[in-house]
């Protein structure tokens, strides 16, 4: 193949992953690396097992459950497993740790230490790797691009065409760089930068494109902040997002339980700093953001695209100029309780979420404990709880002595899962009260039947647990 | 899957954008391990409104869906396609997919017919009163009135659609050539061909 012409990042992934090209352009692509958890990959494996086919390769494949674990104790006081109250729950969680061992793939439980968020788990033990292929039953999977993987999210019939193949049929998207240029202000995090950007591109702004984030604000960030960043790519309709892989990427990777070690990390390391986009490559669409425009962000609506500024008001839907999002505005401020006008950092909150594979790594708990150190939750606030993205998060937390700041607060230290991000466990926000929330989505009903989500950074949950309102955190560093 | 060629019947005048994949079905839906059974959860948060759309007598169990732009954006919940399926829906049109609900829809047959927005507004208006016809053979949306709209679809969706086509075995034909591959990144790429040994974890 000439590769002379001047490639992005994406392309060159893309032609590293071509087993086959269809005279349609569609390519038989193959997978590096699937993470399963419980809820989308039940049906899969059933039909492996109907049809009598068997996992292609169970080495690339890691399963962990997350979705339904209850994120309270889950073994009592001799060890044994306390059981969980939904016997839906129970029985999918039932289906994962029977079906992995069956299909000869590494499963870890819900007790051990490495347990966790699939999106955490994945970067965590260095099975995710950049440049390479990595998908999940997820939308959130994305993710994982943070570390300059191709990483998409897939549904269960792809997991099970993954299962029993190692590959997919694509067709390569457009490409669109979104830069952010300039320096980040302080109390301004990666979390508030992904907001941002998807209140410029809208939720279906990036739909048939994967997006590159790259520019002087994204490169300033942590790695656990570039994967903040591209967790929420599906949030503006992209498939995948991008960063770069670099020296940071290299470092955060390097030593971890399944990177690659020796001769072999060398290699790597070589082929991972010739990914980046050639100069004179060019993308289909280019978005360019001044990261100094960029101020701690919420949502106000019932879209991760209705996105403002803490210190703005919530918007009239009269100054939608589409007809149909003036419609979906005003039937958000139903949904939220909200009037035109209202100033964002009035709302009062009843709960606190802290946690969700956008925001549960360490530094989102340091950013939240910073905040919280040597104050209290409001008395308003009834329900506040901090969820780890996994079991070894959680222990570096306790380490730092995190636990003890967040539960002197007031607030609840659980154990690690998805937990409140979409309730399908027994985390819920109870309907009419509002929740502010380091999530990814503030759909109808998404954290409980009648919830009101807003969306926010660690910090800037922390700052309304301690109001009890939506609250500038600039106000209280 | 059964092959699909011709849908025809009501469809719902349904026209909302964005619509998620949480209305479509909701996450404590999602705690199934089979396929069937999710019609009863499908939009149901709009289902609680008793003049819905979705159970009139009118429109209840038309094969049809007409929406706005995004439809099915949100996660990756295939149980949307299932839910849409155990419904009765066979077809959606509408201005946009999510890239992985279009995926989803087609790997169980449900048809995505994107169309401009002026197609959905005319659609949704004849859908109030009128069936609606697609012909997946001849690309067409036909509407009792001579209204005629041609969409693109991707030939290789189209013959998989048209022949009930598993994907699965498709791909499983082409074991030699994914082996090759396996062969070559093991040479050149050595850190990617292994990831998990079970036996060190173990």
């Amino acid at each position: 193949m000439a590769n002379t012409a001047p490639r992005t990042l994406y392309q060159k992934i893309w032609d590293a992953h071509v087993v086959e090209r269809r005279d349609d352009g569609t390519c038989l692509i193959y997978i590096d690396r699937h993470l399963v958890h419980e809820v989308t990959s039940p049906q899969a494996f059933e039909a492996l097992r109907l049809a009598g086919r068997k996992v292609r390769r169970p080495d690339l494949t890691l399963a962990v459950p997350d979705h339904n674990l209850p994120t309270t104790a889950r073994r009592d006081g001799e060890g044994h497993r306390i059981p969980i109250k939904d016997a839906q729950s129970a029985q999918q969680l039932a289906a994962l740790e029977r079906n992995a061992p069956e299909f000869g793939i590494r499963y870890i439980g819900d007790a051990d230490r490495e347990q966790g968020i699939v999106h955490v788990v994945g970067p965590e033990q260095g099975f995710s790797l950049p440049g390479a292929t990595i998908v999940c039953g997820d939308s959130h999977t994305a993710c994982h691009g943070g570390l300059g993987a191709l990483a998409f999210g897939i549904g269960t019939s792809e997991v099970e065409h993954v299962l029993a193949t190692q590959t997919l049929l694509l067709k390569q998207s457009k490409t669109m760089e979104v830069r952010v240029e300039g320096e980040l202000a302080p109390g301004v995090s990666a979390k508030d930068v992904v907001l941002h950007i998807t209140g410029v591109l809208g939720a279906a702004g990036g739909t048939g494109y994967v997006i590159e984030y790259t520019g002087s604000a994204i490169r300033s960030l942590s790695i656990e902040g570039r994967l903040t960043v591209s967790n929420m790519a599906i949030e503006h309709g992209a498939r995948a997002g991008l960063i770069a892989p670099d020296e940071k990427t290299f470092a955060y990777v390097k030593g971890r339980p399944y990177a690659p070690k020796g001769e072999e990390w060398d290699k790597a390391v070589a082929w991972w700093a010739s990914l980046a986009t050639d100069p004179g490559a060019t993308y289909d669409k280019v978005v360019v953001i001044d990261a100094a425009a960029i101020a701690p962000s919420v949502t106000w609506g019932t879209s991760p695209e209705d996105v403002v500024a803490i210190t703005g008001v919530v918007p009239s839907p009269d100054s939608f100029a589409d007809a149909s999002k003036r419609d979906a505005a005003q039937k958000s401020l139903d949904y939220m309780g909200l009037v035109p006008g209202q100033r964002l950092d009035s709302v009062e909150v009843q709960n606190v979420f802290i946690g969700s594979c956008t925001n549960s790594r360490i530094e989102d708990l340091r950013a939240a404990a910073a905040v919280l150190k040597g104050r209290k939750k409001a008395d308003t606030v009834k329900w506040a709880i901090v969820v780890p993205g996994s079991g070894l998060v959680k222990a570096q937390a306790e380490a730092e002595g995190l636990d003890r700041i967040f539960i002197e607060a007031g607030l609840e230290w659980r154990e690690p899962g998805c937990s409140a991000c979409l309730g399908m466990n027994p985390d819920k926000v109870p309907a009419g009260e509002r929740c502010a929330s380091t999530s990814n989505r503030n759909f109808v009903g998404r954290q409980g039947p009648g919830a009101r989500t807003h969306l926010v950074s660690p910090a800037m949950a922390a700052a309304a647990a301690v109001t009890g309102h939506l609250t500038d955190v600039r106000e209280l560093v | 899957m059964e092959p699909v060629k011709e849908i025809s019947g009501r469809a719902y005048p349904f026209g909302q954008k964005n619509v998620d994949t949480d209305v479509i079905i909701p996450s404590h839906w999602l705690k199934t391990i089979t396929r069937e059974g999710l019609g009863k959860g499908a939009f149901e948060t709009l289902r609680q409104n008793p003049d819905n759309l979705f159970d009139s007598d009118e429109f209840k169990g038309s094969p049809i869906l007409v929406a706005g732009d995004n439809f099915g954006c949100g996660s990756s919940r295939e149980h949307a396609a299932w839910a849409l399926l155990d419904m009765g829906i066979h077809a959606v049109i509408a201005p946009s997919f999510s890239d992985i609900f279009s995926g989803n829809a087609f790997k169980n047959g449900i048809l995505t017919v994107v169309l401009p927005q002026e197609a959905i507004d005319r659609l949704v208006e004849v859908a109030k009163t009128d069936p609606i016809d697609i012909d997946l053979e001849a690309q067409t949306v036909t509407t009792p009135f001579q209204d005629r709209f041609t969409f693109e679809i991707d030939p290789f969706r189209k013959h998989c659609l048209m022949h009930g086509l598993d994907e699965v075995g498709l791909t499983l034909e082409r074991g030699d050539a994914i082996s090759g591959f396996e062969a070559e990144v093991r040479a050149d790429r050595p850190f990617l061909a292994h990831g998990v040994d079970l036996a060190a974890s173990a």
